[in-house]
Parts: structure tokens; C-alpha cells; sequence
């Protein structure tokens, strides 16, 4: 399609893009930089774009008062070990299913993704009881569990469509050569299949992130992650937008950092594969 | 290729995931729908008794729940208008060839990564807040009157914050399928003298019909149980004006701990979503036989 007006074009849908971008990414913008400023510069009026005095106090004070690390480390110990103990599960599973597959794999395949229809909140206080009474309520291991079984449908149908992806003949030409099963398994299909499971992870460890339905009602002081912590400071006394801010980029950054990398994993991983 | 051997092993591989997946599913189902029958309250423990579908009637009746229902058709439904029309008029934009291409994708995509407690904070004090937030400032700088977003106008306020995680969804799906559209298909119609506009209407918009369906389904699945956001902000106030069936639910459950009531509600709001994953599944199911 090469026109005469094709640069100028391009130009244009530069421009335009650029604002729309821009536009959707302004609240993440603003939030890292209000992050830098002190609390009056925060409400100042009119606010300030980038012309105020730069300062990191918000995030020493964050993390002083309130101890921000931990709630970090609960984050990353919710949501690593809930996908860690998925894919043991998982990979197994969807390897099966991908390679030796019977007539009750599609069956068992839906019935995976129908449980992830299930509203959380039909089944809270059957959950909230059980943890109550087996003293799992506020801890890591309680959400631990919890994450794993959300995510787990999501983790073997993602594992499944990559699996398929490895062509069969593969394992033939192995096993015409004397692969044993074992070695079948460590040198061809393994390296073959850990892009995929990467992928999965990755996907699974951001949802699990973000997750904030059973965060906020089964933790309390102890095991709560970031979600839950960012939640405290919904209250009035709270109302320290630089504090906030800090808090909140904290929190964001890692997995908007993650995110960036797994965009196209995304699709795939919440359509369960029914756009790639 | 499978032999009775391998057979048994693949049983095997698979049963873990089947048998917690079963067991996450049947126990908590089972207890919500014993639990709706009872008159169970957590403050009065062990003065349970069988009450029939009394949770039911007293529930369903509630003006709370009619509410709660608008409420979350809204929610949904408002949410999904948004970032469908959005996301298709986004999703071709980012379709066109243009300078810095990558780092406009990566910068429109980032709200979906904005855990939801954040993003609705940030909304609520930064943005939304009648007195010191963006938006107020804006209002005055042309002349207008700031509004306090989530007290006058809650549900479309948090309509808002949702719709800004989900359009970045709604666009990489499809802008997926967008470029899996056929480049000779578009050629030869532009030759045989076709608009832009029809060009659209009869060649993209069919195209991206599977993708969107898939969007709206599970966005809907997720949309339905929204919960973080209301709670952060408006905790389902003022009043029941941003309550939805899942905050309802919650509020009955664990804080008037009224369980009897709330279970009932949870069967409700499975029912619900079952609708929406009849359809979804059906659409799903297709694609894995191709």
C-alpha cells in the first residue's frame, strides 16, 4: 500500500497513539510520581508534573511504619509457591492428557474450566469455616493452598495447549533410535516443553499477585499480602497520597515489570486457549 | 501409540490435579448448600436449626438484593460496553504501522498489571477525590464544578476504575485475532473498490466476532465477582448504591455474620454465573475439537 501520503500517515497515527497510550498509562504515571513528592507538594494546586522537589522519604517512612518488606515477602511466597505446587500437579497431568490422550480427555478437560466458573463468593464461608476451624486462617499456607486451587485449571489447560504443540512424531523418532521412556522424557521433550512451562508460571505468579478476593478475607495481620496491606489504607487515616503512592509503585512495579514480558502468554493463558 | 501400560500411567499423572480439584469443588459446594438451608448465625454458635428455603424467601425478598442484581447487570454490562467498543477502536490503532509501536503496546497494556486495590485507591484518593484528586482540578480549570465521583455517582465511578484494568485485556485479545486477519482478503476488497467503512463492517468486525465473544464471556466470569474495588471505596454505600451480588454476599457473611442468609445468597450467585459459563464453555468446548 505505498502511497505518497504514507509518511505523513504515519505520522498522524503516531501521534495519536502515542496520546492514547500515554493516556491509559497516566494513572500509573502519576501515581510513581507522586511517590517522590512530599505530602504537601501532593495535594498542591495546581499539581505539578515533574518540577517539585524529588525526595525517597515516602518510601523510607513506608517501609518503617509499617513494616513493608514483610508484606512483600508474603507476596512473593503466596504467590511462587501457589504456582510451584500448581505445576507439580499440573505438569503431569496435562502431559498426559496432551500425549496420551483417551476418549475421556476433552470431558475431563471442561470439567477442569467449569470449576473456574464457581463464584468465590458461593463458596467463602464453607472456605472461612474450614480455615477457622484448622487454624489456617491468616496464614501463608492457608492461601498457599487456596491460590493453588484457583489457578490450577487455568495452569493445566495453558500447559495443555503447549504440549500439544510438540509434534508427536518426535517421540517416535526417539524411540526408533532406543530412547528409553525416561530418556525420552529428560532429553526431547523436556527442553522442548520448558518454554511453555515458563510461560505458565510466569502467568500464574502475576494472577496470584493480583489476586484480591481471598487475600482480603482470609488474612489479617500475619499472612496478608500486598493486596491487603494496600488495602489499609482505605481508611481516613490513611489518606497520605505520597504514601500511597510509594506503597502502591512498590507493589505494582514487579509485576508490571513480569507483565511486560508475558503479554502474549496472557491471551493464551486466559482465553484457555481459545485465542492464541 | 497408547498401550495398556501407558494408559495406566497416564491415569495416574492425572488423578492428583482431578481429585483436588474435586474435592475444591464438591466440599465447599455441598457445605454452602446445607448451610443456606439452616438458620445458622456465627454470634449465636450452636443454636442451628433446619429452616427449608426460609434463607431463600428472606433473602431473594430483601430490597437489598433486587438492588444488588442492578447493580452488578450494571457493573457488568457497563464494564463490557466500554472495553469492547474501546478495545476494538484500540486494538486497531495498535494495528497501524507507527513510530515507537512496542513501547505504546507495553504502556497500554500496563493497567491489566495494576493489582485492584491499588488501581482503586489511586482512583479513589488521586483521581476521584472532590477536593485535592486530578479530576476536581481539571473540572475547576474549565470552569466547571468538581462532583465527588463516588458519592454521587458510585456504581459508574467504579464502572470506571474496572473498565480502565479491563480494556488493556480486551485489546490484546483482540488485537490478536487482528493479526491473524487475512491480508489478501483486505487487498482484494480494496481493489474490487471497497470503503474503509465497509471494509470494517464486513471483513474486521466478522473476523473479530470469535475473539470478542471470548472476551465478553470471560470478562463476565471475572466481572461478576467483583469485590476489591467496592470495598476499598465505597465499602457497597452510600446506602446499596454500589453493591453488587458479591459484596452482598460477603456483607451478609462475614459482617453480620449471618451465614444462613449468605450461603443462600452464594447459591444465587453460583446459579448466575453457571448461565454465563453454559455459553462460555459451549464456545471454549468448539474450539478444542478444531
Amino acid at each position: 500500500m505505498a502511497r505518497a501520503s504514507s509518511t505523513s500517515r504515519k505520522l498522524t497515527v503516531t501521534v495519536f497513539a502515542w496520546l492514547v497510550g500515554l493516556t491509559l498509562f497516566f494513572p500509573v504515571l502519576w501515581t510513581v510520581l507522586t511517590s517522590f513528592k512530599t505530602e504537601a507538594e501532593a495535594i498542591a494546586d495546581p499539581p505539578s508534573l515533574l518540577f517539585f522537589n524529588w525526595t525517597l522519604e515516602n518510601y523510607v517512612v513506608v517501609q518503617e511504619r509499617s513494616n513493608y518488606f514483610r508484606y512483600f515477602w508474603n507476596s512473593v511466597l503466596i504467590s511462587v509457591g501457589s504456582t510451584v505446587i500448581g505445576l507439580i500437579i499440573a505438569v503431569p497431568a496435562a502431559w498426559a492428557m496432551a500425549f496420551v490422550p483417551s476418549p475421556r480427555t476433552r470431558g475431563i478437560l471442561m470439567w477442569m474450566l467449569s470449576t473456574k466458573m464457581l463464584p468465590p463468593v458461593g463458596v467463602l464461608i464453607p472456605i472461612y469455616l474450614i480455615f477457622r476451624d484448622m487454624n489456617l486462617l491468616d496464614t501463608r499456607t492457608g492461601l498457599i493452598i487456596v491460590m493453588m486451587l484457583i489457578n490450577l485449571p487455568i495452569i493445566v489447560w495453558m500447559l495443555y495447549t503447549y504440549f500439544k504443540e510438540i509434534p508427536g512424531e518426535i517421540l517416535e523418532a526417539a524411540r526408533m533410535d532406543g530412547a528409553q521412556l525416561r530418556n525420552e522424557i529428560i532429553h526431547v521433550l523436556t527442553p522442548m516443553a520448558i518454554p511453555g512451562i515458563a510461560s505458565t508460571m510466569l502467568l500464574n505468579v502475576i494472577l496470584a499477585w493480583n489476586e484480591a478476593f481471598w487475600t482480603l478475607n482470609l488474612t489479617a495481620a500475619k499472612a496478608a499480602p500486598l493486596t491487603a496491606f494496600i488495602a489499609s489504607y482505605s481508611s481516613p487515616e490513611g489518606l497520605f497520597y505520597a504514601k500511597l503512592s510509594a506503597a502502591s509503585t512498590m507493589a505494582i512495579a514487579p509485576i508490571l515489570i513480569l507483565g511486560w514480558f508475558s503479554q502474549k502468554q496472557l491471551v493464551r493463558g486466559l482465553t484457555f486457549g481459545a485465542v492464541k | 501409540m497408547a498401550t495398556a501400560h501407558s494408559r495406566t500411567a497416564a491415569r495416574a499423572m492425572i488423578s492428583p490435579a482431578v481429585i483436588f480439584l474435586l474435592l475444591w469443588m464438591i466440599v465447599p459446594l455441598a457445605m454452602t448448600l446445607y448451610f443456606s438451608f439452616l438458620r445458622y448465625n456465627l454470634l449465636m454458635p450452636g443454636m442451628e436449626e433446619w429452616t427449608g428455603f426460609e434463607n431463600y424467601r428472606y433473602f431473594l425478598t430483601d430490597p437489598a438484593f433486587s438492588t444488588a442484581l442492578i447493580n452488578t447487570l450494571l457493573l457488568v454490562g457497563g464494564v463490557l460496553f466500554i472495553t469492547l467498543v474501546g478495545g476494538t477502536l484500540l486494538a486497531l490503532l495498535l494495528n497501524q504501522d507507527f513510530f515507537g509501536q512496542g513501547i505504546v503496546r507495553v504502556l497500554a497494556i500496563a493497567p491489566f498489571f495494576v493489582m485492584p486495590t491499588v488501581s482503586a485507591l489511586v482512583f479513589k484518593n488521586m483521581f476521584m477525590n472532590p477536593v485535592n484528586g486530578l479530576f476536581a482540578f481539571m473540572a475547576e480549570a474549565i470552569g466547571m464544578q468538581p462532583i465527588d465521583w463516588l458519592a454521587e455517582i458510585p456504581l459508574l465511578s467504579i464502572t470506571l476504575m474496572v473498565s480502565w484494568t479491563w480494556l488493556p485485556f480486551a485489546t490484546l485479545i483482540l488485537l490478536t485475532s487482528l493479526q491473524s486477519l487475512d491480508s489478501e482478503q483486505m487487498e482484494a476488497s480494496e481493489m474490487d473498490g471497497a470503503g474503509a467503512i465497509s471494509r470494517f463492517f464486513y471483513i474486521t468486525v466478522p473476523h473479530l466476532a470469535r475473539a470478542g465473544t471470548v472476551v465478553v464471556l470471560i470478562e463476565t466470569i471475572f466481572l461478576l465477582s467483583i469485590f476489591a474495588e467496592i470495598l476499598v471505596t465505597t465499602n457497597g454505600g452510600p446506602g446499596n448504591a454500589s453493591t453488587n451480588l458479591t459484596y452482598l454476599v460477603y456483607a451478609e457473611s462475614l459482617l453480620r455474620f449471618d451465614v444462613g442468609t449468605g450461603a443462600a445468597g452464594g447459591v444465587v450467585a453460583i446459579i448466575l454465573a453457571n448461565i454465563v459459563a453454559i455459553f462460555l464453555m459451549r464456545a471454549i468446548g468448539k474450539n478444542l475439537d478444531a
